[in-house]
């Protein structure tokens, strides 16, 4: 638990954009707040809008979408700067790292060339031989050794990319970086060297990290606390080990019960699929898939209880009691799923 | 299980081709400009060429009437609307006859070419080998040559054995263009050849021609109407750029607008402004009607340009949002 | 009816290599590139209605090995025996007949249907092609049935649909119908569920079991998560770089994992569970370059448990010293790479190297290096491979043990390629390490 003003305080973001059918809620509503040097993990299935919260949060929005909300970075609320502080603020103070990492350098530099330009920009007025130390140092922590700096791209490895990727963004000692399925497309062994490495970082950089991703068992390896998104909302939120110890949130105990891992005995998975965006179910949106749907489940959109000190969570399972109307928590019989429904 | 109609059988036989070609119905904004006043103007002049007999006053080389002689280079007045040229024929018939002769052309140009080149660019992109190699250089070879001059010369070596101005055209044209298509369809069959659902059709068991036929044809199709729109905005150019110069349809055989500016130049000194300039600007209307068309299309149908359509958002909808407060359970 | 546990698929050697095109002088001249060894010599057998796994990372030729059963993939050099017939030695319109028999379900269930086919056009296509039948409505209702068998029910939403209309675990089934509409023996799944989502696989992997029950199916199930293995597959292969490290009945390896590697893919693997954290000790690095592997076992640059016969060679020095490098204050780097020299030269496949590579008269240097780096660090595996370290005219010559090759042998009720459990190559370490340096 860290103490002071939490470096990034994300309050209410909502972030639809347009299509002829009516607006995507890819973000309805979302809250949250990372301390500096935390690590939050946000997990969650495709077309949950994780990435577009990522990316939201760094005001890198898709075009044709808006963002309604605040998004405060040190007090300062990002969703009204305008592009061009917007613009100093990334590097130096916000990072992002992607996916595929070949497909982010640029392979027709060398690695050096990389970072001579990624800290020029930033500050002109470095020495190249700064530059040059300064870049060795933070390769040389992610494990690259310095005969390699003249390198290009395409001389490294899938694993060795994604370390290079990860120090151009420390390089420039950013306060917040957020990390959008960085491991997905690596192996598992390059994977775990790499979360080490993130999991690091408030070590070794002083950094918060945002970690995006649908794996479950990184979430509860390497980060503080988990936020668990689904249909564009924060369905439960809290410290890691007490999520995953005791979910409180349905949809998080099934999430946790279908992922196979080494001592899964039986299959279990949700029945239906991940709603559509534009045109949610009524009330709370998770409730057709619900095992525990209770009759004002589908009437009207649950309210965000805290059921401890520092965990919340959106269902009405938890109350509260005063709001829910009479005959509400009455058990609701499911409708059986289709499976034209199902994914 | 229920007998299936004939209309529902023909709606599903045509489902992939009217898939492959919706976007057109969504095209928006300039795209949508483009393709309709492209398509506008190409439309008016196949009207044109198509009813011809009925629309033209009268022959393309019709100089008089029983024994009334048409005058010579008259201005243009009520009964010849565009004026007559120097051998007394009528301007506008020779437009309209004109139009007819352009676009038959064009129509044999852009037949032959497909034919030859889609499926010599299927095959050459899809078994690759000596065939493709070869082929490829023979193509790019082709390409090396200015195309009207290759044109000239094909018209010339084949006017003298060939009766038809037109196949001579058409044939001239064709041979330039061919490698166009096998170009844009190769490359596309040998980047398409790659995917999981060709393999998988391998996998499956199906032979070459079929995987050909049902998994690589219709990926591919998409760009060729592009290509073949623009192809033929540029093959009119050619058919008028040899007309000019006397190769291809001949005086006899039909109305051509590019002979016709030919002669009209002489005319210009004196002041005879209407031989020349209602040619002149057919061939630009036209041209510019294909081109439009086919830009048009490129931008609907093309994927990496098509722009997608956003609606702007409103927040003050009602929403699901769930309050902000966080209550005591 | 074939008895349950014959042998249905015998591979006997299997080397699939990969020639990579050299430069454009090498082209011209008709010189080919070095080969990438994707199966590198592998020989197992597949059990009618087993479930075989192949667990293995990037490069460990899993993928290759599964499409040469289908003959999509040509074989370099041994033999893929399936009923009678070996696989690689068929012409395309025999393996044709193969593949009545023998389907695959592809990785990526949004690319592996055409896009420009409706799902029924689709799912039907294999009996079209095997002209199995020809009548239009006959067709259909066999369609609908393959469909209602995979869970898309009722088949008539589904039938004239396109791809894009499905989500991905119905494409999945989808793809899962056109494989068994055939009413194959084998059926090899290439991650059948990686690119899902995890509430869906549970979904297909249920579909597929309940599939192999109904048909008495065979499965070659190939994936890179241990996790979903071990609950689908009765037996699990571990692939490296083209070789089999360790095969097994799948609890004798999870049990008991024999092979480093194995350990450490068990160690990786991310679980939620709230006591664990990121584990501290696997093995360094990557999976290396398969046109270029490792001498002897191909896994020694990485393994803790390294020692004498392993394979070490000149690149693992290289190695060495970029590591040291990677973390070291730039002065002091500075320092030791004049002294030293560059390390391009060290990157060969040989078992002994000079450095500087280039001129000399820095040894005494080179040497401190090489001691102050081997103190730093003293259970590093790599030492134990040193034979002899010299100052020679003012160079320092390293010369490494001769590599042992690597030999898949019986162990317990596993089967292991590993020194470290071949008395033969434990023997020889032994004298090597007791041993008079030779001349």
């Amino acid at each position: 638990m860290s103490s002071g003003a939490p470096i990034l305080d994300v309050r209410n973001l909502r972030l639809w954009y347009g299509t002829r059918r009516g607006p995507v809620r890819a973000v309805d509503g979302v809250s949250l707040e990372i301390d500096a040097g935390d690590v939050l993990g946000l997990v969650g299935e495709s077309g949950c809008g994780k990435s577009t919260l990522g990316r939201g949060i760094l005001g890198l929005l898709p075009e044709g979408a808006r963002a309604d909300g605040e998004v405060l970075y040190r007090g300062r609320n990002l969703v009204t700067m305008s592009p061009r502080e917007l613009r100093r603020l990334r590097g130096p103070e916000l990072g992002l790292i992607f996916q595929e990492p070949m497909t982010r350098l640029n392979p027709l530099l060398r690695i050096e060339d990389h970072f001579r330009e990624t800290l020029a920009q930033h500050d002109s007025k470095l020495t190249n031989r700064e530059i040059r130390r300064r870049s060795l140092d933070t390769l040389g922590r992610m494990g690259i050794p310095p005969t390699r700096f003249r390198q290009y791209p395409h001389e490294f490895s899938g694993g060795m990319r994604q370390r290079i990727m990860i120090a151009l963004a420390l390089v420039l000692h950013p306060s917040l970086l957020v990390a959008d399925e960085p491991t997905t497309s690596l192996d598992v062994i390059v994977e775990a060297q790499i979360l080490r490495i993130l999991a690091d970082l408030k070590e070794n950089f002083d950094t918060a990290l945002l970690l995006i991703t649908h794996n479950l068992g990184i979430v509860a390896e390497a980060c503080d606390r988990v936020a668990v998104m689904y249909a564009g909302q924060i369905a439960e939120e809290g410290p890691a080990r007490d999520v995953f110890a005791d979910p409180q949130h349905p949809y998080t105990r099934e999430l946790l019960r279908s992922t196979i891992s080494l001592d899964t005995t039986e299959l279990h998975s949700i029945p239906g699929a991940p709603p559509n965006l534009i045109s949610p179910p009524s009330g709370c949106r998770f409730h057709p898939r619900c095992p525990d749907v209770m009759q004002v489940c589908p009437a009207q959109g649950p309210i965000e209880t805290a059921p401890e000190p520092g965990r919340r969570v959106l269902c009405w399972l938890h109350g509260p009691e005063r709001e829910i109307p009479a005959g509400g928590t009455e058990r609701l019989e499911r409708k059986e799923l289709a499976v034209a429904e199902e994914a | 299980m229920a007998a299936v109609s004939a209309a529902t059988r023909l709606h599903r036989r045509t489902l992939g081709i009217r898939r492959a070609f919706a976007p057109i119905a969504e095209a928006r904004g300039f795209a949508r400009g483009m393709l309709w006043t492209g398509a506008g103007l190409t439309l008016f002049f196949v009207v044109l060429a198509i009813f011809a007999p009925l629309i033209s006053p009268y022959g393309f080389d019709q100089y008089e009437v029983g024994t009334h002689r048409f005058a010579q280079l008259a201005h243009p007045s009520h009964a010849h609307l565009f004026g007559t040229t120097v051998q007394s024929t009528d301007v506008l018939s020779r437009i309209v006859w004109g139009a007819q002769t352009e676009l038959e052309v064009v129509a044999l140009a852009l037949a032959f070419g497909l034919v030859i080149g889609v499926p010599l660019g299927l095959f050459s992109g899809y078994f690759g080998g000596p065939l493709d190699r070869g082929s490829v250089l023979f193509m790019d070879a082709m390409f090396a040559f200015p195309p009207l001059l290759l044109a000239i010369v094909i018209a010339f070596l084949l006017g003298s054995s060939v009766n038809s101005g037109v196949l001579v055209a058409a044939i001239a044209i064709t041979i330039t263009y061919v490698p166009q298509y096998f170009r844009v369809v190769r490359n596309h069959v040998i980047s398409v050849r790659e995917e999981p659902y060709v393999e998988a059709a391998r996998a499956l068991g199906a032979r070459p021609v079929t995987i050909l036929r049902r998994y690589v044809f219709f990926n591919v199709v998409q760009n060729v109407p592009v290509i073949a729109t623009l192809n033929a905005a540029d093959a009119v150019l050619t058919l008028t750029a040899l007309g000019f110069l006397g190769y291809g349809v001949q005086p006899t055989q039909g109305a051509e607008w590019g002979y016709d500016v030919s002669r009209a130049v002489s005319d210009a000194a004196s002041g005879i402004w209407w031989t020349g300039t209602f040619p002149g600007l057919a061939i630009v209307l036209l041209v510019t009607g294909l081109t439009l068309l086919g830009e048009g299309l490129n931008e609907t149908i093309n994927p990496v340009l098509r722009r997608r359509v956003f609606t702007k958002v409103d927040f003050g909808a009602p929403s699901l949002e769930p309050s902000s407060e966080i209550l005591e359970p | 009816m074939s008895a349950r546990g014959e042998v249905l698929v015998s591979v006997q050697g299997l080397k699939t290599y990969y020639s990579i095109r050299g430069s454009f002088l090498d082209r011209l001249v008709g010189r080919t590139g070095a080969a990438v060894r994707a199966v590198d010599d592998v020989s197992l057998e597949l059990r009618k209605g087993e479930v075989l796994g192949l667990v293995g990372e990037s490069g460990s030729g899993k993928t290759t090995l599964g499409r040469t059963l289908l003959g999509l993939v040509p074989a370099t050099e041994g033999s893929v025996v399936f009923e009678g017939r070996d696989i690689t030695k068929l012409h395309e319109r025999e393996l044709r007949d193969i593949r009545r028999r023998v389907q695959i379900v592809f990785q990526d269930p949004h690319a592996s249907l055409n896009p420009a086919m409706t799902i029924a056009q689709a799912v039907g296509h294999p009996l079209q092609i095997h002209g199995l039948e020809s009548d239009g409505a006959m067709l259909r209702a066999r369609v609908a049935e393959a469909l209602e068998r995979v869970g898309l029910a009722p088949a008539e939403q589904f039938m004239d649909k396109y791809p894009s209309d499905l989500s991905g675990g119905q494409k999945q089934r989808a793809v899962i119908a056109r494989a068994i509409i055939l009413n194959p023996v084998l059926l090899v799944a290439d991650e059948p569920v990686s690119m899902l989502d995890m509430s869906v696989r549970a979904k297909i992997l249920e579909l597929m079991l309940g599939l192999k029950n109904d048909f008495d199916l065979t499965y070659l199930y190939i994936t890179h998560d241990l996790a979903t293995a071990k609950f689908f597959c009765d037996r699990i292969a571990i692939m490296y770089l083209g070789r089999i490290v360790e095969i097994g009945p799948s609890a004798a390896i999870y049990e008991d994992p024999k092979h480093p590697y194995t350990q450490a893919l068990l160690k990786a693997i991310p679980e939620p569970d709230p006591r664990r954290t990121i584990p501290r000790d696997l093995p360094r690095g990557e999976v290396p370059d398969a046109s270029r592997p490792p001498l002897g076992c191909s896994f020694h640059p990485r393994c803790p448990k390294a020692f004498e016969v392993c394979g070490w060679e000149s690149r693992d020095l290289k190695d060495l010293l970029e590591r040291r490098w990677a973390g070291m204050e730039e002065e002091a780097y500075e320092a030791e790479q004049a002294a030293v020299g560059p390390v391009e030269p060290l990157d060969v496949a040989v078992t002994h190297a000079h450095l500087p590579a280039h001129g000399g008269g820095r040894g005494a240097e080179v040497r401190a290096i090489l001691e102050r780096a081997r103190a730093a660090d003293p259970a590093e595996p790599f030492w134990r491979g040193v034979r002899r370290i010299e100052e020679v005219d003012g160079r320092v010559e390293i010369d490494w043990h001769e590599p042992v090759e690597p030999r898949l042998l019986p162990t317990g009720r596993v089967e292991v390629e590993c020194h470290l459990y071949d008395e033969e190559a434990l023997a020889e370490a032994g004298r090597r390490r007791s041993g008079p340096i030779p001349q």
